[in-house]
């Protein structure tokens, strides 16, 4: 419950990042650069003397963004390939498992790189690249589901009631195969927050002037022996933020299946 | 058994084709080409000289060609000179680096399966009391929290608080202890969850029972009757857990500055040094491909009850 506190706070000052921010995040002050923190820069100002503590919330903002957005991609690749690989069996069926299995082979953070290369730096191509490789899962997840949902005798009987292929997948087998998806769904939201974060931290993720808590520790860890509060202040937003939906996971996990617990 | 082994090996050969096949058409498909002149904005080559130098390096013939013979070159370990560090090959830099990111994911991993299983372990023998909290949210950290963000803490305790352990470097084994163990929290907290819930379940089982029953004391029937059946499903853990060191080594080599195969490829990535990073990709994917497989085969031996 507490983790859904606090991704409830997170969500409130993604959206309103533009109000919370006390100076805009580009606003540089060459007077006052690397300063811990002051009543005038509550956590302090970076190498070009910008305001930390803005810097911070709009990084919330691209954080759960990227969480949010990129799960909504996954879904909409991954749940319908799953789908229907699962339901037509067959020739299509394993040439779509064969190509999943090439895919999970590959690990996961090193493909996302390789793409990120290929496209540069982005909060769009972020999405992309997201997109691109973490379908899989869900996919695998909706195939099993649908295989044993669409042998169940209510399938069977709307089958026999003369329901189409694609009314018996929708309105019968899909909405039965949505608990392991949403569990999915909530366990890919860190992982993409941490991709993002891991991506921008090696210089592929966000472009800048757009703040990125990853990013920020990346750069702040070089001069983390004299100034400390560079990165320790996003290193505790990211951490913060990971644990709350892991636990929110797990609470959504065992609220929905009380046989994964 | 045998059928099986020979099945997934075969299988093994076209996951790294279309390894292979992926990674080189990322990098024809990425911006910028060894045609154009090193510093940006200089006057481009003559077409003479770019013509010469399409042919030295190939890029003249057909698509399909030019992979055939980038396969054939990558299986004999040759992928060319690295485009920042002009005089080095490729091949020469792996060498000298791949050897230390193998020490420091062997050490982590060591660490991880020891500080896991013994973690997990304690947690289930103490169920719902002290050592187990402790254990889960050793773990839960371990999993949830990234590895570069975990090393921060780490510095800021362990370097500036109480200063046992330098920054960075790779010089002497002091300088091993801060990289090791941020590399094995993850991997850790995955054993130690796996371990105390497959503890659980063999503890309860009627075999654990019966070993209690005949009055066994509680050390041999942890040791010897529930710990051996509790091992073999961690077994499956090896091969994810071989992906989260080798790709969590990228970070953890560059925030404490350990001159392995990691930070190379962080490097290369900023320095778009693509033969360094096709190489490092391919590298970690036959790696992580063959580690798979050699953990599938060990489980099939290990567990007398899955036949193939």
């Amino acid at each position: 419950m507490a983790g859904g506190a606090v991704i409830i706070i997170l969500c409130l000052v993604a959206i309103f990042a533009d109000v919370l921010m006390p100076l805009p995040y580009t606003k540089p002050n060459f007077g006052r650069l690397n300063e811990a923190p002051t009543r005038a820069y509550p956590l302090g100002t970076d190498q070009l003397g910008r305001d930390m503590l803005s810097r911070m919330i709009y990084g919330a903002r691209v954080s759960m963004l990227v969480g949010l957005l990129s799960q909504v991609i996954i879904v909409a690749i991954g749940v319908p390939i799953g789908a229907v690989s699962g339901y037509l069996g067959g020739r299509a069926d394993l040439v779509i498992t064969r190509f999943i299995d090439v895919m999970y082979a590959f690990p996961r953070l090193l493909f996302v790189i390789l793409v990120m290369s290929m496209l540069g730096a982005g909060l769009f191509n972020i999405f992309i690249a997201i997109g691109l490789t973490g379908w899989v899962g869900i996919a695998r997840q909706t195939r099993a589901q649908v295989l044993t949902i669409k042998q169940k005798e209510y399938v069977e009987g709307a089958r026999a009631l003369g329901s189409r292929a694609g009314r018996l997948l929708f309105r019968h087998v899909l909405p039965n195969a949505l608990t392991p998806i949403v569990v999915a769904v909530t366990f890919g939201i860190p992982e993409a927050i941490f991709t993002e974060a891991a991506l921008s931290f090696i210089g592929v993720g966000i472009n800048p002037p757009i703040p990125s808590w990853g990013q920020m520790v990346g750069e702040g860890q070089q001069y983390i022996r004299s100034y400390w509060h560079l990165c320790v202040f996003p290193s505790i937003a990211i951490a913060v933020t990971m644990l709350a939906f892991t636990f929110f996971g797990d609470g959504v996990r065992d609220a929905l299946d009380p046989k994964m617990k | 058994m045998l059928h099986y082994a020979m099945s997934r090996l075969l299988w093994l050969v076209p996951t790294l084709l279309a390894m292979a096949l992926v990674t080189f058409l990322v990098m024809h498909a990425t911006p910028g080409s060894p045609l154009d002149p090193v510093a940006e904005g200089a006057n481009p080559l003559s077409p003479e000289s770019q013509k010469a130098l399409a042919a030295y390096y190939g890029l003249d013939k057909p698509l399909w060609q030019q992979f055939a013979i980038f396969v054939g070159k990558a299986v004999r370990g040759d992928f060319g000179f690295s485009f920042v560090y002009k005089t080095r090959t490729v091949a020469e830099i792996l060498r000298e680096t791949f050897p230390i990111s193998l020490l420091l994911g062997s050490m982590a991993l060591v660490l991880a399966v020891a500080g896991g299983l013994t973690l997990g372990i304690l947690a289930a023998i103490h169920q719902n009391r002290g050592w187990d909290y402790v254990s889960v949210s050793l773990a839960t950290v371990g999993v949830a929290v990234p590895n570069f963000v975990l090393a921060v803490f780490l510095i800021i305790i362990f370097s500036f608080m109480l200063p046992l352990f330098p920054t960075g470097g790779w010089d002497s084994p002091r300088d091993w202890v801060l990289p090791t163990v941020t590399l094995a929290l993850a991997p850790m907290g995955i054993i130690a969850r796996f371990t105390r819930a497959s503890m659980l379940e063999v503890i309860r089982a009627d075999f654990t029972l019966t070993a209690r029953a005949k009055g066994l004391a509680e050390g041999p029937v942890i040791f010897k009757h529930a710990l051996k059946n509790a091992l073999i499903p961690v077994v499956t853990l090896l091969g994810p857990l071989f992906a989260a060191v080798g790709t969590g080594s990228f970070f953890v080599e560059s925030i404490f500055r350990v001159p392995g195969m990691g930070r190379f490829f962080v490097l290369s990535m900023t320095g778009r040094d693509y033969p360094m990073i096709m190489a490092v990709v391919l590298t970690y994917g036959v790696f992580l491909a063959v580690m798979n497989l050699v953990v599938d085969l060990a489980y099939g031996a290990l567990d007398p009850r899955i036949r193939y």
